[in-house]
């Protein structure tokens, strides 16, 4: 108020109200450009610790298991009836051009570069994204993480680098036997459906893996894109959970927002990483 | 509605019980005290400074606050709730720094540490968090044996030794809580598992966050005198932050009174109680 009195003349009220619109916009971009900062840092420290002592190889170990091994029900359904699905329908459409037999070429490619890595990401991001959130975000509630930062702990170190390596680690994995899950599925609705050998189903899928090119004369293309994707998603899905579930605030009803926001940002974050990382890799390997 | 009018007359026929009980647990307190060493003249060491110290988030919280806890005091921070009591014990650890002042633990500021170095002066300090604040992913052994793992060479078999050494210092059986998860735990064995924790590496300094807090006054008594054992046996520093007046004056040897944002008494609880300072009686008529 007394800022507004030093002024010559007293301002409308619509001015009033821009300048006030202004400075909450200006305060809001702050405060995205500080989160977007403080989430690099997260990234940063949480991959920089898995080389610095101490290491928590317990935790890691624990981490697997709860991301990795328990995840990997809902991956094979996912898988399985992706590839199922992804069979029936491109039967269905390969049949106007009399092309059934390429049902596994078609399976194959889209579950290796592009379903397998996506759909592993998006189930985990549900599952074990929330999951981390969640109990990080209670820990930071119930002053757990104050605990540990007075017991001498760095927060991070304990808690976010092994939930990051461990995804790291096992998304691609689960994304691995989710693709071959995947295309198994897609053979059995191959020859039940279409009627198509299992033999020449394989043999096409093998074309596709091989029709790619290779990256250092033995690694399929299509392996290089299916597996750098997952690897990628499980950084995101981790240090997105690990982001909101440190900086909870509020009670309980913040725990509930932080593990919302962390599958809804993860999810976003994976499909839009996933265009730009598509047309990435494709530009890379394709060069030579 | 029928089993809760039963239970308010079970408790008021309790209630007879539950006087003569604290009037006991005074007096016990009252012979415990009687064989205190007397209280320390001041020319103790300073072991945590706080020197003009001011924060402010959206808004001030702290503004020119000063006191001194010398080595074996306990000192109590009272004052109305949000008045950063606990954002007090806060800038001691470090979890937060001021915007101007100094804070010193052991003669040592340790405003402008780095994250790392902050790490280990807090290991000179045990902290008891208000809700006791234990890994509930890790059972009461885990929880005690955290800090001597994290920051100790110590074998396994010493390791729970000590975890059991400092489970009987707070009056719980090893054998009993040892296996257990703090969610099976009552509220008030929490708290005293929270205490083990904290002095579980010897700490020279203890720090208490309402450690009475939502206690029932038996409860609250045994806390009370668990803090004051600590004091007496031990030879700690302790700050603790509470509003529970009855038990300040039990343990305090310097009470500071946290009021809009400044320090308006710092002194023994005797001064305290003999102040004409109006707030400071009104303060205290909340009794």
């Amino acid at each position: 108020m007394r800022r507004e009195e030093t002024r010559g003349r007293a301002r409308t009220p619509s001015e009033k109200r821009l300048s006030e619109l202004i400075l909450r916009l200006n305060s809001r971009a702050k405060s995205s450009v500080l989160s977007i900062q403080e989430y690099f840092v997260l990234a940063w420290n949480s991959l920089r610790f898995i080389f610095a002592r101490p290491f928590y190889t317990g935790d890691v170990i624990q981490q697997m298991d709860e991301i990795g091994v328990k995840s990997l029900g809902i991956v094979l359904l996912t898988g399985l009836f992706t590839g199922m699905v992804l069979a029936l329908q491109s039967s269905v459409q390969l049949q106007t051009f009399g092309a059934t037999m390429y049902i596994g070429r078609l399976v194959a490619g889209s579950m290796i570069r592009e379903l397998g890595p996506v759909l592993a990401g998006l189930m985990v991001a549900g599952r074990v994204g929330s999951g981390i959130a969640a109990q990080l975000g209670s820990m930071k509630v119930t002053e757990q993480i104050d605990a540990l930062n007075t017991l001498g702990t760095d927060p991070i170190k304990k808690l976010a680098t092994p939930r990051v390596l461990a995804a790291l680690v096992m998304v691609p994995v689960l994304t691995i036997i989710n693709d071959v899950v995947g295309i198994v599925g897609g053979n059995l609705i191959a020859s039940l459906m279409a009627g198509i050998p299992t033999s020449l189903y394989w043999r096409t899928v093998w074309e596709q893996i091989i029709s790619g090119g290779f990256t250092f004369g033995v690694i399929p293309n299509d392996f290089v894109q299916g597996l750098t994707k997952p690897f990628v998603f499980g950084a995101i899905i981790s240090i997105t959970a690990c982001f909101f579930g440190l900086r909870t605030s509020g009670g309980t009803e913040g725990v509930g927002h932080a593990t919302t926001k962390t599958v809804v940002t993860s999810s976003i974050l994976i499909l839009v990483v996933d265009y730009f990382l598509t047309q990435l890799l494709l530009s890379i390997l394709a060069a030579p | 509605m029928k089993p809760d009018v039963k239970n308010r007359r079970d408790t008021d026929r309790k209630s007879g019980h539950v006087r003569a009980a604290i009037r006991q647990e005074l007096a016990a307190d009252a012979r415990e005290e009687h064989h205190d060493p007397a209280p320390q003249a001041e020319e103790g060491k300073p072991v945590i400074e706080m020197q003009n110290v001011s924060l402010a988030f959206d808004q001030p919280i702290l503004e020119d606050v000063s006191f001194v806890a010398r080595e074996g005091e306990t000192v109590v921070i009272v004052g109305e709730s949000g008045t950063g009591k606990s954002t007090t014990l806060k800038l001691i650890l470090r979890l937060l720094v001021p915007d101007s002042g100094r804070v010193l633990v052991d003669g040592e500021d340790v405003t402008p540490l780095t994250f790392e170095e902050a790490l280990k002066v807090r290991q000179k300090m045990g902290m008891v968090f208000q809700g006791a604040a234990l890994f509930d992913s890790l059972t009461v052994f885990e929880n005690v044996a955290y800090p001597l793992r994290e920051h100790t060479d110590l074998g396994e078999d010493d390791i729970e030794a000590r975890v059991r050494e400092k489970l009987q210092f707070v009056d719980l059986d090893p054998d009993e809580v040892i296996e257990k998860l703090p969610s099976e735990l009552s509220g008030g064995m929490r708290k005293r598992v929270g205490i083990a924790r904290g002095m579980a590496n010897n700490p020279e300094i203890m720090l208490y966050d309402e450690p009475t807090s939502g206690l029932d006054p038996l409860t609250t008594g045994t806390i009370t005198r668990l803090i004051m054992k600590l004091q007496r046996e031990l030879g700690v520093t302790s700050i603790v932050v509470s509003h529970d007046i009855r038990s300040v004056f039990r343990m305090a040897t310097k009470v500071a009174l946290l009021h809009d944002r400044r320090i308006v008494f710092f002194g023994s609880p005797e001064d305290m109680a003999a102040t004409e300072e109006p707030y400071i009686r009104d303060f205290l008529g909340g009794l």
